[in-house]
């Protein structure tokens, strides 16, 4: 009984995933002319390019020969930089509305029973104000994350689109996030080691469960350290099928997980990486992607003491897959931001930008519709005023799965109320 | 950090901080005598100036600045692109630095004899950037519990600390902020308490003890709070405040007794000073006993100390404007002011400084509507526009936070240039902390705190290359020999890797 509740839910949850968007509106053909567009595939950077988009895909990206059909819009987009839309590898998006306001708050579960079964999925809001917020600023896609409460296994996480509701959930589950390090000790008792048998009691719990669920049933079998929920959630990572996404920043926890990964084959991403220069050519060779945010280079735990500013510049040069991250929700906007800082600190401009496309779409497994400007991907595209790393550059228009996002948010509709002060009227009256 | 709620996701992602629990603050024993009562000199006094009274200040007499700037050559950096922060910009000027002040700004300067000449083609000179809220030393890296010194929070008034009694100077959060431009900070207590107690102003300067980074006659400021985070702690606690009254009844009974304290020390003083005898038993006989919270907060009633208010909410900022009314002080600055875009006007008309974050919102309830044009329209209102940090990242890339406000002031259709931009990050904040006469602007005669820029300071792209603070050349970024290290640093990036 319990147990096809739990294959009811996962099955919800995957045809949440698959169910994808409809579009209701007529297919209308848009072309964006003039621009230097970063395809981040194979066609490199096109000057003075044209991108036509067409049902929610791009038809086509060339050069100023390009076809445009009778009909299309045009875009104007001289002087311009057309790019994918932003990925953010690592977010809260669609699952906090106040940090501080526990109601808003859906991403971390403080049960210690339900943890590898929890997926932020269900929990999301496409309706969030947060969503108007980051994606007006060309953040298009995000991995949406489970926050740690008192699990070393975190839960599930998805990859969302920003285009609201409807055209929200890209697929579910993208990976099992897991801690280790420093919070995963103190949630294993109060030491690394603890943690690290922790996951092999859950592992061996989970194949064991897996070959005896009928004595399981029947109560015919050992107790397990994991509820029923949480082995049938970890199985498809202890087979290797689901990305296990750990958290680590110590070079000496990363060298740790790597070892604990290999020996059980999974199949392993890792999160922060804040020493992860140190042994960057041990990532390389095991050929594990890792998440990292750029500009995370203070002493600011005994885990983080190596942190630089050139992480990322290092493990670009290690030759090791990474994506860029925020970590956050209300700023996942800033992602340019620290981009643009890692290229400061000596990583090339195209894998700045492509460690927030290209890069986030191979990682997570949607580089088949997502991640490049190519014929046949799902139309994920910004038109900058100018290089999309700068500060002063804003998003002129953005798409998403083709369709063209209104470039209003809350915030928006609050400076628009307050640019001018004064009247008689309160302000109360006046509605952007 | 202290209002850093931001729930972010995984290891050194996780930065969810709440209020740290506070070390002992212990006062240290004053030097013979001192008074709370001497008159303020009306403008910062200069650091070898006399006390104008007998009785000494007890900020003079007490933890006295031992600051002295580091001998250097004369500097002239030349053919660099000059932002001013005096609303000027000079293409390919040049800037004379000697005896730590600037001794003049112009198009085309001769190098005196035995100076190093820098060539700043392709470079920006700004002044030095000034951070007014940091907790850097406070809430020293590593953030571990046994560095967490910025929150006394043991009560809501707690006037009585000192910031500078919990500043660790070996933090080494201080070179990275360096290597950011920053030459001056304030850091403050945190906003736990209504009163959290007095900042102390700094020299970004390596110092074995703090009173050697200590800013020469800058004057104290005491930290203030509003909203959420008083009401949290305390009504946690089943104490008062609970609430938004609560916090305003707080603030108020401080300054009736503060008012009571300062006028019994006025009359004693004059008193002895009109050599009277005193009626025998009479009240102004003896000195009052003297009182470490309410010197601090009758300091404020006498001018003499800085309001530095944390407040978010617009609302909340206009009744404590009409607090400071009802009691005869000021509020200097507003921090984190979230909403100060909604009485820009307001603010402009009681002089007061707003200091805010370019981008940050949503944390916490009273930063719910945070929008990127708040500093722009702080700008446009003629108020004083002020971008400060109250983060060991953000004190590093102020001038990043200052060229994102920019872009969107002018994405709303504001012209601002970064003649503009730059003062958000010095001269503004050089008032609001009551230094502007000393720094805050490349003008003769100011202190030679100088950053040299590879580029524009509001690109992403750009990085300070030269960091002087009193015209002595302090961070390097091309020269180890000008990186400081803290002591914490040592063997520690490399520890272990012998093989």
């Amino acid at each position: 009984m319990r147990r096809s509740i739990s294959i009811f839910l996962l099955s919800l949850s995957i045809l949440a995933g698959v169910a994808g968007p409809t579009l209701a509106e007529p297919p209308a053909i848009i072309a964006i002319t003039g621009a230097r567009i970063h395809t981040q595939g194979p066609q490199g950077t096109i000057q003075n390019g044209t991108l036509v988009i067409e049902n929610g895909r791009i038809r086509a990206v060339g050069g100023p020969a390009t076809t445009v059909p009778a009909g299309a819009r045009r875009i104007d987009a001289h002087g311009k930089v057309v790019t994918p839309g932003l990925f953010d590898s690592l977010s809260t998006l669609g699952v906090v509305e106040v940090g501080a306001v526990d109601g808003t708050r859906d991403g971390r579960v403080e049960d210690d029973r339900v943890t590898a079964a929890f997926n932020v999925a269900d929990g999301l809001n496409p309706r969030s104000v947060l969503i108007p917020v980051n994606r007006i600023e060309g953040l298009t896609r995000a991995v949406v994350v489970p926050v740690p409460g008192k699990s070393l296994i975190a839960g599930q996480g998805v990859v969302i689109t920003l285009g609201g509701p409807g055209d929200f959930l890209v697929r579910s589950p993208i990976a099992m996030f897991a801690v280790f390090g420093e919070r995963g000790a103190g949630l294993a008792g109060g030491s690394r080691a603890a943690a690290l048998l922790r996951l092999k009691e859950a592992f061996q719990d989970a194949l064991d469960y897996a070959t005896n669920r009928k004595a399981f049933d029947a109560g015919d079998r050992r107790s397990y350290a994991l509820s029923r929920l949480d082995l049938e959630a970890l199985l498809p990572v202890v087979k290797g099928t689901l990305p296990l996404a750990v958290a680590v920043d110590r070079a000496s926890d990363i060298e740790t997980v790597l070892r604990f990964a290999k020996e059980w084959k999974l199949k392993l991403i890792l999160s922060g990486v804040t020493e992860g220069w140190k042994v960057a050519d041990q990532i390389a060779a095991a050929k594990v992607p890792v998440l990292v945010n750029p500009m995370e280079n203070r002493p600011d735990s005994f885990e983080s003491l190596g942190a630089t500013l050139e992480n990322a510049a290092r493990l670009h040069k290690a030759g090791v897959t990474f994506a860029f991250v925020t970590g956050d929700a209300h700023n996942a906007r800033n992602l340019k931001q620290a981009a643009g800082n890692a290229v400061a600190y000596g990583l090339p401009w195209d894998a700045a930008l492509e460690a927030m496309t290209a890069a986030p779409a191979r990682i997570w497994g949607i580089a088949d519709h997502y991640g490049t400007l190519e014929t046949g991907k799902d139309a994920d595209v910004v038109i900058w005023s100018g290089d999309p790393l700068e500060l002063a550059t804003f998003a002129d228009a953005v798409f998403i799965r083709g369709k063209e996002m209104p470039m209003k948010s809350r915030q928006t509709e609050l400076r628009d109320r307050y640019k001018d002060l004064g009247g008689a009227v309160p302000l109360a009256y006046r509605k952007p | 950090m202290t209002d850093t709620l931001r729930s972010l996701a995984f290891g050194a992602l996780t930065t969810l901080l709440g209020i740290a629990p506070a070390g002992c603050a212990s006062a240290a024993p004053a030097p013979p005598a001192p008074s709370p009562v001497a008159k303020a000199a009306p403008e910062p006094p200069a650091p070898e100036a006399p006390a104008p009274s007998a009785v000494p200040k007890p900020a003079e007499v007490a933890f006295p600045s031992s600051y002295q700037p580091l001998p250097s050559p004369p500097v002239l950096i030349t053919n660099a692109t000059l932002l001013t922060a005096t609303g000027d910009r000079i293409a390919r000027g040049s800037i004379l630095l000697r005896d730590g002040k600037v001794v003049a700004v112009g198009a085309s300067l001769d190098a005196p004899a035995g100076a190093t000449v820098v060539d700043g083609t392709g470079k920006w000179v700004t002044p030095g950037i000034i951070d007014p809220h940091s907790h850097l030393g406070v809430y020293a890296a590593p953030g571990v519990e046994a560095n967490a010194d910025g929150n006394e929070a043991t009560n809501p008034n707690t006037a009585e600390v000192w910031a500078e009694h919990s500043v660790w100077p070996q933090d080494p959060q201080f070179p990275l902020a360096l290597a950011g431009g920053v030459t001056t900070m304030q850091i403050l207590p945190g906003s736990a308490n209504l009163f959290g107690g007095r900042s102390v102003t700094v020299k970004n300067v390596p110092a074995r003890g703090v009173y050697a980074m200590k800013f020469p006659g800058a004057p104290y400021g005491l930290k203030m709070a509003c909203g959420e985070n008083p009401k949290r702690v305390y009504g946690g606690k089943g104490r008062s405040p609970a609430t938004r009254m609560g916090n305003v009844a707080g603030y108020r009974a401080a300054w009736i007794k503060a008012r009571e304290y300062m006028e019994k020390w006025d009359r004693y003083e004059a008193r002895k000073k009109s050599g009277k005898e005193p009626a025998p038993g009479g009240r102004e006989a003896e000195p009052p006993a003297r009182d470490l919270q309410l010197d601090t907060l009758a300091g404020v009633l006498r001018g003499e100390i800085l309001v530095q208010n944390h407040c978010y909410r617009a609302d909340e900022m206009l009744t404590m404007i009409d607090v400071a009314k009802e009691f005869g002080y000021k509020v200097t600055a507003f921090h984190h002011a979230v909403e100060a875009y909604k009485i820009a006007d307001v603010l402009a008309a009681n002089g007061i400084c707003a200091d805010m974050w370019a981008d940050w919102w949503g944390f916490k309830m009273e930063a719910f509507d945070g929008i990127r044009e708040n500093i722009a329209l702080v700008e446009k209102a003629g108020a004083c526009a002020i971008v400060h940090s109250d983060s060991a990242d953000g004190i590093q890339r102020l001038n990043q936070e200052a060229g994102k406000a920019m872009a969107a002031g002018n994405r709303m259709g504001m012209h601002l240039k970064e003649e503009d931009a730059i003062r958000w990050l010095t001269i503004n904040p050089a008032r609001s902390l009551g230094i502007e006469k000393q720094t805050g602007t490349l003008e003769a005669g100011k202190m030679a705190d100088v950053v040299l820029w590879s580029g524009n300071p509001f690109s992403v792209y750009s990085r300070a290359e030269k960091v002087y603070i009193d015209g002595a050349l302090m961070y390097d970024r091309n020269d180890p020999a000008h990186q400081p290290e803290m002591d914490f640093e040592l063997g520690i990036r490399d520890a272990g890797e012998g093989q």
